[in-house]
């Protein structure tokens, strides 16, 4: 999965324990509302016979995901995980399309169970652990409300069971002390069974994760067939309009010099120059091509030879280091030495640095790849820029890129590559003095 | 003068022993693969060795590594390196093997006949021969703050063919001033750069690489 941030990839807030009674509080209220949406949808099915449910479902639904949207987003916070959302996307455009896919997603039928269970369970747990905070607070400054307000309000607790006077009403404390051991105890608790049994029902069942994984696996090979295909194009091109004209070129020289030494030997000569100079140039420009496909360094000397030659040959100080247990397969590893040398040729061009570094890693069956610079920032993914292609590269081996760049500085591009351990070679060939 | 070639490509490899040949230096030894060029390098000792980076049986940079290790083991030992690419990262390691008496050079560079045997000469001497390609990479990097940006452009120029390992002589004839203008130039590089003058031709050819390649 590919995403787009332009903070750092900051994990699901955690909520402070003082907010989070007044989060439950607002959350139960949230699970009543809930019922006017099970409701309208409720409504809505059977009156699809006499078609006036055909509208109703196409506002209410998209009401429904908004409302559920939020609260996966909210109780995220409470997991420490998102909640991915689990909504088909309809394969055709129109209406009716749109209403088939909502009715057939079991995710639809799914989130107004949630409005449901969450306007009863939910709701129960929510509550629970707000009272339990605000009964503690009630109870320890209960002799206070006892002596500010007047006679008949606090002082007759439990439904005027007993009376009580402004030095009695200290009975009532210990109370709100059990009440809050009780809520430090279990108030969590609480919000993250809630948490957890919404997430069983709005995030997407396994079949539904599979297809959202399909899709994802689906845009990704699309994309890597059409950025080869244009690579192989460019090959095509490139050797076509540059080696292969030269020599053409060359050979075509060549055959005036011989049919002409005899005859002009100094003219020979000059043509002979001039092919070792079209020999010269075709080679060259081979050599670019071939560093465009596969830096020969890059097969010398793997990943890390490649990218200190890279560091080497940039303008300002790049700092590099290295914690990689072996090699990477070679696909992976192109695709890293890629990823960085476009982030630093980046760097080069826009950042306007002075210093620079490349942190590569290995850690959680990923690669980790980072380019940092100290220079202006400001740095953004667009459609056809630099970093739109190595996203679109990376998002082959199922990478992302992570882009932080404040207008100012410094600018942080955190690239990540799914790569098992067990294809990681270690090389005999690595490590010359 | 006595020569061993490592280079895969028989073609390739005919084609430098009838070059070398046909100008008084004997090739002798020529060997197609990485493994037996460490041997064959300590073992006769040539003048100069002409390797291949690129060679049998990894077909990485096999030949690189043949040399640093003869270099090790025979230091001065003179080496110039011929690759399809170059790559700044093995001119340094060429280069902090120590002792000078190194070259590396663009196979196409071979195509000048007079230039190639020039280098070669220059690195059986005991001198530098670095491919323009390596030194224009290093002069054309960002200069902001780095003395080298005090260069004016004529001695940017002095100091790029100084760093390709070329004599005055040679530098005033390519650049078509006098010998004596040259040495002013290298003078005020000297100085600009904070390098101590030195008679030595190679050290302070190594001295300009080393102060480019550290940064």
């Amino acid at each position: 999965m590919t995403t787009i941030q332009t903070a750092a990839p900051a994990p699901p807030l955690r909520y402070p324990r003082l907010a989070q009674p007044f989060l439950a509080l607002g959350l139960a209220i949230l699970a009543e509302v809930g019922i006017a949406f099970f409701v309208l949808n409720v409504v809505s099915v059977p009156l699809i016979a006499v078609w006036v449910g055909i509208p109703m479902l196409l506002v209410f639904v998209p009401c429904t995901r908004w409302f559920a949207n939020c609260h996966r987003r909210m109780l995220a916070g409470f997991l420490g995980a998102p909640i991915t959302r689990p909504y088909r996307q309809p394969p055709m455009k129109g209406l009716l399309m749109r209403l088939r896919t909502i009715l057939a997603d079991p995710a639809t039928w799914r989130d107004i169970v949630w409005l449901l269970t969450n306007a009863v369970l939910g709701f129960t747990l929510n509550l629970l652990s707000a009272v339990l905070f605000l009964a503690s607070v009630f109870y320890l400054i209960y002799p206070f409300l006892v002596w500010v307000t007047p006679p008949g309000v606090f002082d007759q607790p439990f439904g005027g069971l007993f009376t009580l006077n402004v030095a009695t009403s200290f009975l009532m404390v210990p109370l709100g002390l059990v009440a809050f051991l009780i809520w430090s105890a279990s108030g969590e608790r609480l919000l993250k069974a809630n948490a957890h049994l919404a997430k069983s029902l709005l995030g997407p069942t396994e079949s539904a994760q599979l297809a959202i994984r399909v899709r994802e696996l689906a845009e990704s090979r699309a994309e890597t067939v059409d950025t080869q295909a244009a690579e192989l194009r460019r090959i095509e091109r490139d050797l076509h309009d540059g080696a292969q004209a030269r020599l053409a070129a060359l050979s075509m020289n060549l055959g005036m010099a011989e049919e002409m030494v005899a005859r002009d030997p100094a003219q020979a000569a000059a043509l002979l120059t001039e092919a070792r100079e079209s020999a010269s140039t075709a080679l060259a420009e081979l050599r670019d091509l071939v560093r465009g496909i596969h830096p020969p360094v890059l097969a010398d000397r793997g990943l890390e030879g490649a990218v200190k030659a890279l560091a080497i040959s940039c303008p300002f100080k790049v700092d590099v280091s290295f914690d990689l247990p072996g090699r990477p397969p070679a696909p992976v590893e192109s695709a890293a030495y890629f990823a960085i040398a476009e982030a630093l040729a980046n760097t080069v061009k826009y950042a306007a640095a002075t210093n620079a570094w490349i942190q590569v890693s290995y850690e959680q069956e990923k690669l980790h790849l980072l380019v940092g610079d100290d220079g202006v920032g400001g740095a953004t993914v667009v459609t056809g820029g630099g970093l739109y292609g190595i996203e679109r590269r990376l998002a082959a081996f199922d990478g992302t890129l992570t882009l932080v760049s404040p207008t100012g500085g410094p600018t942080t591009v955190i690239m990540e590559l799914p790569c098992e351990s067990s294809s990681l070679k270690t090389t005999p060939s690595s490590g010359t003095a | 003068m006595r020569v061993v070639i490592a280079e895969d490509h028989a073609l390739l490899r005919d084609g430098l022993i009838r070059l070398l040949e046909a100008h008084d230096f004997e090739v002798v030894e020529a060997v197609d693969n990485g493994p037996r060029l460490v041997p064959a390098l300590v073992q006769h000792r040539p003048d100069v060795a002409v390797v291949d980076v690129r060679l049998p049986p990894t077909f990485t940079d096999e030949g690189l590594k043949a040399a640093i290790e003869a270099r090790r083991q025979v230091p001065g030992l003179p080496v110039l390196v011929l690759s399809q690419y170059v790559e700044q990262l093995y001119a340094r390691e060429l280069l902090t093997g120590g002792g000078g008496a190194v070259g590396y050079l663009l196979k196409d560079r071979v195509s000048n006949v007079a230039e190639f045997l020039d280098s070669v000469r220059r690195v059986a001497g005991g001198g530098t021969a670095m491919d323009p390609d390596v030194i224009g990479q290093l002069l054309a990097r960002n200069t902001r703050d780095e003395p080298i940006g005090r260069l004016t452009p004529r001695e940017s120029e002095v100091l790029g063919l100084m760093a390709e390992g070329r004599s005055n002589a040679a530098i005033a004839s390519a650049l078509f001033v006098t010998e004596k203008a040259v040495s002013k130039h290298t003078n005020n590089i000297f100085a600009k750069l904070d390098l101590p003058p030195s008679e030595d031709d190679n050290r302070r050819v190594m001295a300009v690489l080393t102060y480019l390649s550290s940064r």
